[in-house]
């Protein structure tokens, strides 16, 4: 009797595992009715898109939140038997340190977007861009500054906020530290720090700050005034978003993106999500809720947007941002980080 | 007599010893892989990563702030004690609820709130304040426990003795107090080690400020692991300096009947502990929550959904209370030991529940992640493995509080009920668990107050869609929605005002009335 349930359980398991192996092998897997997604970006700013994509397909989204950083972490840390299928970062950097357990992208998504917006490995694509600007109070400043030397002007001393533990300001001084080099981005830093910058804990404040007249200008991504503008309708609202002029770094644009895990248990439905990320409906919903640029080069840009080629960003290789921790080590020594 | 009684103490205990170190096995699961990780890259990158001259820097100004916190938590919290037991100000309950609820407000909201209203304050100050208001709690209520307990009669002796006021303080009541200020003086110096939320707000650079980084952007969890280190370090030698002040005597007297303090009001007192009150409640509540009501009036584009603030408080409570019942039943046996028991071998679980709480919440979960996967895969990303983490973090809070609860169930009555051939469960079940009821019951309410707050643990390891009060308030703070912050962190408060009032009733008011 032992040994009869025993050879019978044994058999169920080869079968399931027979039947789990063809699953995994075979490129179209009908049986997919489920994804596990590992989302740095927020919920609140991603779960209706997710809903579209589960109205669109039937396969239900399992989505995890948690901090970009603190997901590539996880994913390093749970391995090989990972139950993610998707990781959907805020930022480059993070899909830059999980690389090695990614697996690469098939071509049609990649060239969906301009290279510059995808991993050289071809292992993450860019699903939407943020621009760095400076948000300016028009009634304090009525020509503000178009690049990042002329922020260093006595004139503005006191008067620009920022946010020093911001990722986006960090992946602006990244960028900084690689194209301009070490020495070139300290001086323009010690010449930062210099002008007295008023540090704010986040963007919003930053923007906020701008807005209510307490500094002049503020280092921020776009989309922060939209918000507002969202929140509280334009008549109210006194700032606005001053792009830089073209090839400036403070210019820069930061991607959200998204990597399919090598491990990843539904590969079929994995490759449907990170298509429809770049369709047409995932396009409206950046352009329409969250202001986002969009990273191919003829899509249609949230209204009132310069469009890519206008703004003519400095040309940066975003894998770059892994080294964040050399950036924040650089901004420590010149008293910009930390008290 | 005496010692036979004692051997057979000891000859009964081995079940209780036993589970006392399955809890400290528990407790230790993150040394698994802070080991593992730090040491992945071999030792001599260990070895490099943590002899630098960087390191130096970091345990100074870690040390700084959680000593400041700790001496500064003692001052308050003793201060607020005496305001609740002995200064004569009416409304004890009400008082006590008042100073445990800063207990109940995640220190990233309290830190973003001093932040916004005054910027200046960022770097040590600001941290230092928003810890202190945070933790001088777990000084507050082990103390005014201790202070209801105290008996007048040896104050009046020691008067009639010609002892003056300031000598009768220094040398009957202060020597009394010394236990439950050390007890409480370890849990914030471990906590004010561990946090994150205040000292990010603040920019202040701790050692949780860079293994923080370490993990989010520098994607280097082999540092993270290695600083790690340090803290644990840091802990086992906290926890030995503990045991030094508290000695060893045992204060636990049978029918420990505190006569009546005489009930005279002093005006001079009363005015002192009024002021005194106003003076710790606005920093410490006011702060925050007159911030957070602010919040509420903000503009936002995000409509209210309050089936999802009633859901995530639900799941908030039932998370905190599944928490502080599982940690309350590995913890019995740990401070049973520490207490009954003599000898190293007995504090040695004691010792290993402490040392993993000066890790930040970060590196517990990725350790619970990196345990969980490979040893306990079906529940990995379940509620089981949520609650563990959660027990990993708070085992040494509960002991803490119960510690002191058994401290004050005689021995002696034990023994009695032995000699009278009582087994050990049922003198367990019928005499002790019965008399340190109260201190049982404030220890699960103190632990449930905690976890509520708790984030990253949460994060990592909950179910996924799970959404805990915690967990919103992360999430809309992210996005700086603070008008969505708001209706969270209310529930949060209003939520948290459950075991703060038990707390509250059964800290002191039960020492007062025996």
């Amino acid at each position: 009797m032992k040994t009869f349930r025993f050879r019978s359980i044994a058999a169920v398991a080869l079968v399931a595992l027979t039947l789990g192996a063809c699953g995994t092998s075979s490129s179209s897997e009908p049986e997919d009715t489920s994804l596990t997604v590992y989302s740095g970006r927020s919920e609140e700013l991603v779960k209706d898109l997710y809903a579209a994509f589960t109205a669109e397909t039937g396969i239900t989204v399992n989505a995890r939140y948690g901090d970009s950083g603190e997901m590539a972490a996880l994913i390093l840390t749970e391995g090989s038997s990972s139950p993610a299928d998707v990781y959907f970062s805020q930022d480059a950097g993070a899909l830059g340190a999980v690389e090695g357990i990614l697996e690469k992208l098939p071509q049609n998504i990649l060239s969906a977007v301009g290279s510059q917006y995808s991993a050289a490995s071809g292992k993450w694509v860019g699903v939407s861009g943020r621009v760095r600007v400076v948000v300016y109070n028009p009634t304090l400043v009525p020509t503000p500054p178009t690049t990042i030397d002329e922020l260093l002007d006595k004139k503005w001393s006191g008067k620009i906020g920022f946010a020093p533990n911001n990722a986006s300001w960090q992946s602006f001084v990244t960028a900084l530290r690689v194209l301009r080099g070490e020495d070139e981005a300290e001086k323009w830093l010690i010449g930062f720090a210099a002008n007295k910058p008023v540090a704010y804990e986040k963007n919003g404040v930053v923007r906020d700050a701008v807005n209510a007249g307490e500094v002049s200008l503020g280092l921020v991504n776009h989309y922060y005034l939209y918000e507002k503008i969202a929140a509280e309708g334009a008549n109210k609202i006194v700032a606005k978003n001053q792009y830089m002029a073209p090839g400036d770094v403070g210019g820069l644009i930061n991607v959200a993106g998204v990597g399919i895990l090598s491990s990843a248990p539904h590969k079929s439905a994995a490759k449907k999500f990170v298509e429809f990320l770049q369709s047409e409906t995932a396009n409206e919903y950046f352009r329409t809720k969250t202001w986002e640029y969009l990273l191919s080069n003829d899509a249609t840009q949230p209204e009132g947007l310069p469009s890519l080629s206008e703004l003519k960003a400095p040309s940066f290789d975003l894998s770059n941002l892994k080294s964040i921790e050399a950036t924040q080590e650089l901004l420590q020594k010149v008293g910009l980080l930390t008290k | 007599m005496r010692d036979d009684v004692g051997m057979q103490r000891t000859r009964g205990s081995l079940v209780p010893l036993g589970l006392a170190f399955v809890a400290a096995l528990v407790s230790l699961v993150p040394l698994w892989y802070l080991f593992v990780q730090s040491l992945s890259q071999g030792l001599q990158p260990f070895v490099d990563e943590l002899f630098q001259e960087r390191t130096l820097s970091l345990i100074i100004r870690s040390s700084v702030l959680a000593g400041g916190v700790t001496v500064a938590s003692v001052f308050i919290g003793t201060f607020a004690a005496w305001v609740i037991t002995m200064s004569g100000l009416p409304g004890r309950t009400p008082l006590t609820i008042a100073f445990s609820l800063p207990l109940a407000i995640p220190s990233y909201l309290s830190a973003f709130a001093w932040i916004s209203w005054q910027p200046r304050l960022s770097g040590f100050v600001g941290a230092f304040i928003v810890l202190t208001f945070a933790c001088f709690p777990y000084v507050m209520l082990p103390v005014a426990a201790a202070m209801s307990r105290l008996d007048p009669v040896h104050e009046e002796i020691a008067r009639t003795m010609g002892r003056t006021q300031t000598a009768i303080v220094r040398e009957v009541i202060l020597p009394q107090l010394r236990r439950p200020i050390a007890a409480g003086a370890l849990l914030v110096a471990l906590y004010s080690l561990s946090d994150f939320g205040a000292v990010a707000a603040m920019r202040h650079e701790v050692f949780t400020w860079v293994i923080y980084g370490a993990y989010r952007a520098g994607f280097n969890p082999t540092r993270a692991a290695t600083l790690s280190m340090v803290l644990l370090a840091a802990a086992l030698a906290l926890t030995f300096a503990e045991s030094f002040v508290r000695g060893r005597n045992d204060p636990a007297k049978a029918g420990a009947a505190a006569r009546r303090r005489d009930s005279r009001v002093r005006r001079s007192w009363i005015i002192i502990a009024s002021v005194g009150t106003v003076a710790i409640l606005a920093p410490s509540v006011g702060v925050p929550v007159i911030n957070v009501i602010e919040w509420m009036g903000r503009e936002t584009t995000r409509a209210v959904s309050w089936s999802t603030v009633w859901q995530a408080t639900g799941q908030s409570f039932v998370n905190g209370l599944a928490t502080a019942v599982v940690t309350l039943l590995f913890a019995l046996p740990v401070a049973w030991c520490a207490v009954r028991m003599r000898g190293t071998l007995a504090s040695i679980p004691e010792r290993a529940t402490y040392i993993t709480h000066a890790l930040p919440g970060i590196v517990v979960a990725i350790s619970v992640v990196y345990v969980g996967i490979r040893a306990v895969r079906p529940w990995y990303q379940e509620f089981p493995l949520l609650i563990f983490g959660q027990v990993v973090i708070f085992l040494p809070v509960m002991v803490i509080s119960i510690r002191a609860a058994l401290e004050k169930t005689p021995a002696m009555l034990e023994d009695v009920a032995h000699s009278l051939g009582t087994n050990a469960t049922i003198t367990l079940m019928r005499v002790t668990l019965p008399l340190a009821l109260p201190g049982l019951l404030a220890g699960t309410a103190l632990t449930m107050l905690a976890a509520v707050k708790e984030l990253p643990v949460t994060l990592l390891l909950r179910p996924t869609g799970m959404d805990t009060l915690s967990t919103k308030i992360w999430d809309f703070s992210t996005l700086s929605d603070y008008a969505a912050v708001g209706p969270y962190a209310v529930a949060m408060l209003i939520l948290a005002a459950v075991p703060t009032a038990l707390l509250g009733t059964l800290s002191v008011v039960k020492g007062q009335r025996s």
